[in-house]
């Protein structure tokens, strides 16, 4: 149907991938929560067995009918066996329950914080996390692939200056990197807030000082990812520029006489295309990364959230976080895909890429 | 052979190497000299001295000893998974570039859908499910499970462009089998491919051990360099100004990880004589 049209042929060959992954995601998005031995099931099931005090009893059934754990009677009972033990649903049961009510946009309830929904503790995180790694993603691409490319150009002093640094960059750990930085400029010689996302006298309001605040303590977590991004993506760029700079059209080029500048580009656009389909592929790395580094600087986002909800065994929260994190990575992937496919020559000529 | 002498002639390769062994002789033979056992306390929080060289964690313990054990645990956990990962990513990754066909569609799917998948998600949603029982071994064995579809994505790519060789098709003439062609006519193309891949892998092994230890999914019954970022966290070492309960941890594993990868850069810079000024 699409034959003459390869590029809508190609966005729509690469949708349906990333719905097929979309629901393998989910798909262990529910269950290997579920798998270990000491999975949250279990857990609140036995909890809710065998309770004599009834106010305990009406709570823990409140979470398994919540939860759809347990099969109800007509009369919204909780059904329970001999044993008083509550009768549990079947998991695939439970997975067309959890399936229908994300699609609903409903997270759960929080452990933690009972009764406040996921959603909503997502909703107030989900702005510092966009705010913190999409800005230190997009502009250390731009500007790791300029310093990469102009390193494999002009060798010599400037490459053997900025080689070491940025393979050490790429090195680093985000954690360590981001530790070293709070320690260094946070609390050693404290030019810049160690902690937090913004002033914590402040309430969180549209005013110049709760932004100017804000703004103060964004520099050092963004530093720190946008350091380490644009060393690996640097690294990238030379070795993809270092081999282009061996092919024939550039010998060609420079033996015409072109302008040192015009084969740079000529270089820096076919160097580009690989180096879209890496940021692809590591995305999910530097997301995983980010999130890390919020936990370090303590920053509100969706790192945070994941790292309390861990730490109270808030298991609706964790899946409500990773079912999040997995569906913006897939966004943000097929967004540079679709990128892929106009930017292509080979997509646009209709041979079709694999 | 001579490609390894040539390996010894890059400087970068003599530094990562140096920097390797630094650290394996600090895990291996540092307690020879040091003698302060984990076991013994001492005062909380002392800052470096004579009798404690980095000083001692929020408990009195000493750190020396502490990164000893820890270097040692992030060490096992990173070469182990990155045996596995490289195992089985290479074994497959072979056989789907060789076999193409149904085989090689189902596996690059399978690998397709594990690179877009964050493998932090995939670590947080296993680990959390495991609460207790961590060893070493089974987070080893969790970090191979998330990481072998880079190394069969990355071996898949070169063994498939290897395939219509000359050598293979005289090699199938000659009535060779599968196995046969794939050990003899395909793995020593790939070997030093494969290396290169393994001592990713063990780096990436390190980096995401120290990962899970430091969002609280560690070991449980060891210290390894994650759990003491994370036990100097939740203690506001940070904060305190206490550098000595953190900084030596992720120096060491930095060093650790710059290591391995000034190895596999200057390997690659040996090997692919493209990259060759």
């Amino acid at each position: 149907m699409f034959r003459n049209h390869p590029t809508a042929r190609y966005i729509l060959t690469r949708g349906g991938w990333y719905f097929l992954t979309f629901l393998v995601a989910v798909t262990i998005n529910f269950f290997l929560p579920r798998l270990g031995p000491s999975n949250p099931v279990d857990i609140i099931l036995a909890k809710a067995g065998g309770v004599s005090d009834n106010a305990t009893r009406q709570k823990e059934e409140s979470y398994l009918k919540e939860f759809g754990l347990a099969e109800v009677d007509k009369s919204g009972n909780v059904l329970r066996d001999a044993k008083d033990a509550p009768v549990r649903t079947s998991a695939w049961k439970q997975f067309g329950n959890y399936i229908f009510m994300s699609l609903k946009g409903d997270l759960g309830t929080s452990f933690m914080s009972y009764p406040k929904k996921v959603t909503e503790i997502i909703k107030t995180a989900v702005p510092w996390t966009i705010a913190l790694q999409l800005p230190a993603i997009l502009l250390a691409w731009i500007v790791g692939n300029v310093l990469g490319a102009l390193a494999a150009y002009r060798r010599g002093i400037f490459d053997k200056v900025f080689f070491p640094l940025a393979l050490g960059a790429n090195s680093i750990p985000f954690f360590a990197f981001g530790m070293l930085l709070v320690y260094l400029l946070g609390i050693l010689w404290p030019i810049f807030p160690a902690v937090g996302g913004y002033d914590g006298g402040l309430n969180p309001s549209f005013s110049l000082i709760f932004f100017g605040s804000v703004m103060y303590h964004y520099i050092l977590p963004f530093m720190s990812l946008f350091i380490i991004f644009t060393g690996g993506q640097a690294i990238g760029m030379r070795s993809m520029c270092i081999y282009e700079l061996g092919t024939d059209y550039v010998k060609y080029a420079k033996w015409l006489g072109i302008s040192e500048s015009k084969v740079l580009f000529y270089m820096f656009r076919n160097a580009m295309l690989p180096q879209l389909t890496g940021l692809a592929l590591s995305l999910g790395v530097m997301i995983g990364g980010a999130l890390i580094t919020e936990m370090i600087f303590s920053y509100p986002g969706i790192g945070m959230a994941v790292l309390s909800a861990i730490q109270n065994n808030d298991y609706p929260l964790i899946q409500g976080c990773t079912l999040l994190i997995t569906v913006s990575v897939l966004i943000a992937n097929f967004t540079v895909d679709i990128l892929i496919g106009f930017l292509d020559p080979r997509v646009k000529a209709g041979r079709g890429v694999k | 052979m001579k490609i390894f002498l040539n390996l010894l002639k890059s400087p970068s390769f003599l530094i990562g190497i140096s920097l390797f062994f630094l650290t394996i002789c600090f895990a291996v033979f540092f307690p020879f000299f040091y003698h302060i056992d984990v076991r013994t306390m001492g005062v909380p929080m002392t800052p470096p001295c004579r009798e404690h060289w980095l000083g001692t964690n929020h408990l009195g313990i000493d750190m020396i000893s502490l990164l000893v054990r820890g270097l040692r645990s992030s060490l096992y956990v990173g070469f182990l998974a990155g045996i596995m990962a490289t195992i089985v990513g290479t074994l497959l990754g072979v056989y789907a570039g060789f076999k193409g066909g149904w085989q090689d569609e189902v596996i690059t799917l399978i690998t397709n859908i594990f690179v877009v998948i964050p493998q932090f998600v995939v670590l947080v949603l296993i680990s959390a499910s495991m609460k207790e029982g961590r060893s070493l071994t089974l987070i080893a064995i969790i970090i191979a499970f998330t990481s072998w579809t880079w190394s069969a994505r990355a071996v898949r790519a070169q063994s498939s462009s290897l395939k219509s060789r000359d050598h293979i098709a005289l090699a199938r003439v000659n009535g060779n089998g599968t196995l046969k062609i794939v050990l003899y006519q395909i793995l020593p193309y790939l070997l030093s491919y494969v290396f290169m891949v393994f001592i990713i892998q063990t780096a990436s092994g390190i980096i995401s051990e120290s990962c899970i230890s430091m969002i609280g999914l560690g070991p449980y019954d060891t210290v390894s360099l994650g759990t003491i970022l994370n036990e100097a966290m939740r203690n506001e070492a940070l904060s305190d100004g206490a550098w000595w309960a953190f900084v030596p941890a992720t120096v060491l594993i930095s060093v650790i990880v710059f290591a391995f990868y000034v190895i596999n850069t200057s390997m690659e810079g040996v090997f692919n004589p493209r990259l060759r000024k």
